[in-house]
């Protein structure tokens, strides 16, 4: 899974509260709706700026607070092909495997605001085109690797009729 | 010899049936499997696309309709009726607006010590407070485990917060637990699962200990335990579950990767300040800072426990004019309570708005919103950009006492100069 795309930057401990905000709670059985405010009170031109496989990079604690899988749905729905930062809250990370979105937890300290990327998501590879530089990620536990690469929990229950963790 | 396990690693051990350990990867039964209302509808949806037809336990897995009750707005008036629906065909229970938030409902009825109890809402956790393993998923997740009775799991490493001491006049364990998060950081136990022990944690009250485990996401925790004891029993006891109570706690050895130590008597009461819960003052620190709303409730702080104190700070006085005091009982249970004792007689006398048993304000849905630029001191849990509704606000946490006492003066104030 190779992905390229540029890079949207944002910093530390983004919530899921910025990503899909509570007062678009009525929204959330309306997802195509919902996704055009997707981190609006984060960068409130994010969707105007994001084209399809584009990259989101924060730093620490991305996603935390309330569980809504919402945050993760709304950022693939917006075409984002991966995000990316150097630490996840652990109800987005879960999230975002299983709606299919690659999380991955690397160094994101030198990667800027616009930077062209390209991504091996399976090897944890991260090649900044615009500088050059080589990063890798901490590999994926090999369980969620698994669902993500069925395409989310509920494609791999179904092709496994249950969990296969190994 | 059988190894000394954590409170985590006994419970996941039992219910995956294999020896567990902190880093393994297990398949645990599960007890109970919640969701409400701003997740509920992505549940079922997910569970209609897993195209199982299969509800593994109806009568352990909740709907709650918490968030957004009663509905402020069609569209969620309409999520609600597919809830009731799921519930009509499938069997599962939906516990709907007036009953209270899903956390205190299953402790005063649900939550049994060893449990595993997952739902679809970050403070699960709250439920770790009984000697069960909670922790919030998404909907994904939830759907999953509602069909297959099971969840994958990563058994976490534990830390141990020690407490030791009396808490001085004015300090409760909101007070502590907020000095805890402000020392772990927001992200400084993320994957792993607090441990709390101690003289001080073995005389807390149930009440106190709920705070304590609602709060341990806010430290990026995956569960926030204490040990099943005297405490836990009579609790059951009072609402006829006794039957269902079991010791639990961690064996002597067991391995904790983190141990903390905190002296009770020398905290003072804090206040998480914008936009993070991590972001911990002493009141001494922020008092004078204008306040437009005080909000009294959730599943933090939302407890008879809680009505008591506000109730004793506001007898006799009133609230400042230009202050709005929104009080919302976690639960019918709770308001009636507080009914009978006369205590919501004695908020309103003193200026407060009582609202229904639910999330109220916190969601950021209804009940509460604030203006740009307001300032609200709040009971909750979580003071990030945006959670009331509006980005362009302020958020301040602090423990019932402080609420109260704020509530009065119009500005943040230390609750030990109340009365």
């Amino acid at each position: 899974m190779i992905l390229k795309g540029k890079v949207h930057k944002f910093g530390d401990d983004i919530s899921t509260d910025l990503i899909t905000p509570g007062r678009y709670f009525h929204l959330r059985t309306n997802l195509p709706e919902l996704a055009k405010h997707t981190l609006e009170d984060a960068d409130a031109d994010f969707m105007n700026k994001m084209r399809p496989g584009d990259f989101v990079v924060a730093g620490r604690n991305f996603g935390l607070g309330s569980s809504r899988e919402h945050a993760a749905i709304v950022i693939k729905l917006a075409g984002t092909g991966a995000v990316l930062a150097q630490g996840f809250a652990r109800i987005f990370f879960r999230n975002a495997i299983n709606q299919g979105l690659p999380a991955l937890i690397c160094d994101t300290s030198k990667i800027k605001d616009g930077d062209e990327l390209e991504v091996d998501v399976e090897k944890g590879e991260i090649k900044n085109v615009t500088t050059g530089e080589t990063l890798t990620t901490s590999p994926l536990p090999p369980a969620m690797l698994g669902i993500l690469k069925d395409g989310g929990l509920i494609e791999h229950f179904k092709k496994h009729g249950g969990f296969k963790l190994a | 010899m059988p190894s000394s396990l954590t409170i985590a690693e006994k419970i996941l051990s039992e219910k995956s049936g294999t020896d567990a350990k902190a880093g393994d990867i297990v398949i645990a039964d599960v007890d109970l499997v919640i969701a409400q209302d701003g997740t509920g509808p992505l549940v079922i949806s997910q569970w209609e696309k897993l195209d199982t037809g299969i509800v593994a336990n109806p009568g352990k897995t909740i709907f709650f309709i918490d968030h957004a009750a009663p509905s402020p707005r069609r569209e969620l008036s309409n999520a609600h009726r597919t809830i009731r629906a799921f519930g009509e065909k499938t069997g599962v229970l939906v516990s709907d607006v007036s009953s209270g938030i899903s956390h205190q409902r299953l402790a005063e009825d649900y939550t049994e010590p060893g449990n595993v109890v997952v739902g679809a809402d970050s403070h699960t956790c709250t439920s770790g407070a009984m000697g069960a393993f909670a922790t919030g998923m998404g909907s994904t997740d939830i759907a999953v485990a509602m069909s297959a009775g099971k969840i994958w799991l990563r058994v976490p490493e534990t830390f141990l917060i020690m407490v030791d001491g009396w808490f001085p006049k004015g300090v409760y364990a909101k007070d502590l637990m907020l000095h805890i998060i402000g020392m772990l950081g927001a992200d400084g136990a993320t994957y792993k699962a607090l441990e709390f022990s101690g003289d001080t944690v073995k005389d807390m009250d149930m009440s106190s200990r709920l705070t304590m485990s609602s709060l341990a996401v806010e430290a990026g925790a995956k569960a926030g335990l204490f040990a099943s004891d005297k405490t836990t029993k009579e609790f059951m006891k009072v609402r006829g579950r006794e039957a269902r109570w079991k010791e639990i706690s961690a064996d002597d050895g067991a391995q904790y990767e983190k141990v903390l130590r905190i002296d009770a008597s020398a905290l003072e009461p804090v206040v998480s300040v914008p936009h993070t819960v991590d972001n911990v003052k002493t009141v001494s620190e922020v008092k004078g800072t204008k306040i437009d709303q005080a909000f009294l409730g959730t599943c933090t702080n939302g407890r008879i426990e809680d009505l008591r104190i506000a109730a004793r700070i506001v007898k006799g006085k009133k609230v400042d004019p230009k202050v709005r005091f929104l009080v919302a009982p976690a639960s019918r249970e709770i308001y009636l309570q507080a009914l009978r004792e006369g205590l919501l007689k004695t908020l309103v006398e003193a200026g407060a708005t009582i609202m229904n048993p639910g999330c109220g304000a916190c969601v950021g849905v209804h009940e509460g919103i604030l203006g740009d630029g307001e300032v609200c001191i709040s009971s909750q849990n979580r003071n990030f950009k945006g959670r009331l509704g509006n980005p362009d606000a302020f958020i301040y946490l602090a423990s019932p006492a402080t609420v109260a006492a704020s509530a009065l003066k119009g500005c943040i104030a230390d609750p030990r100069e109340a009365r």
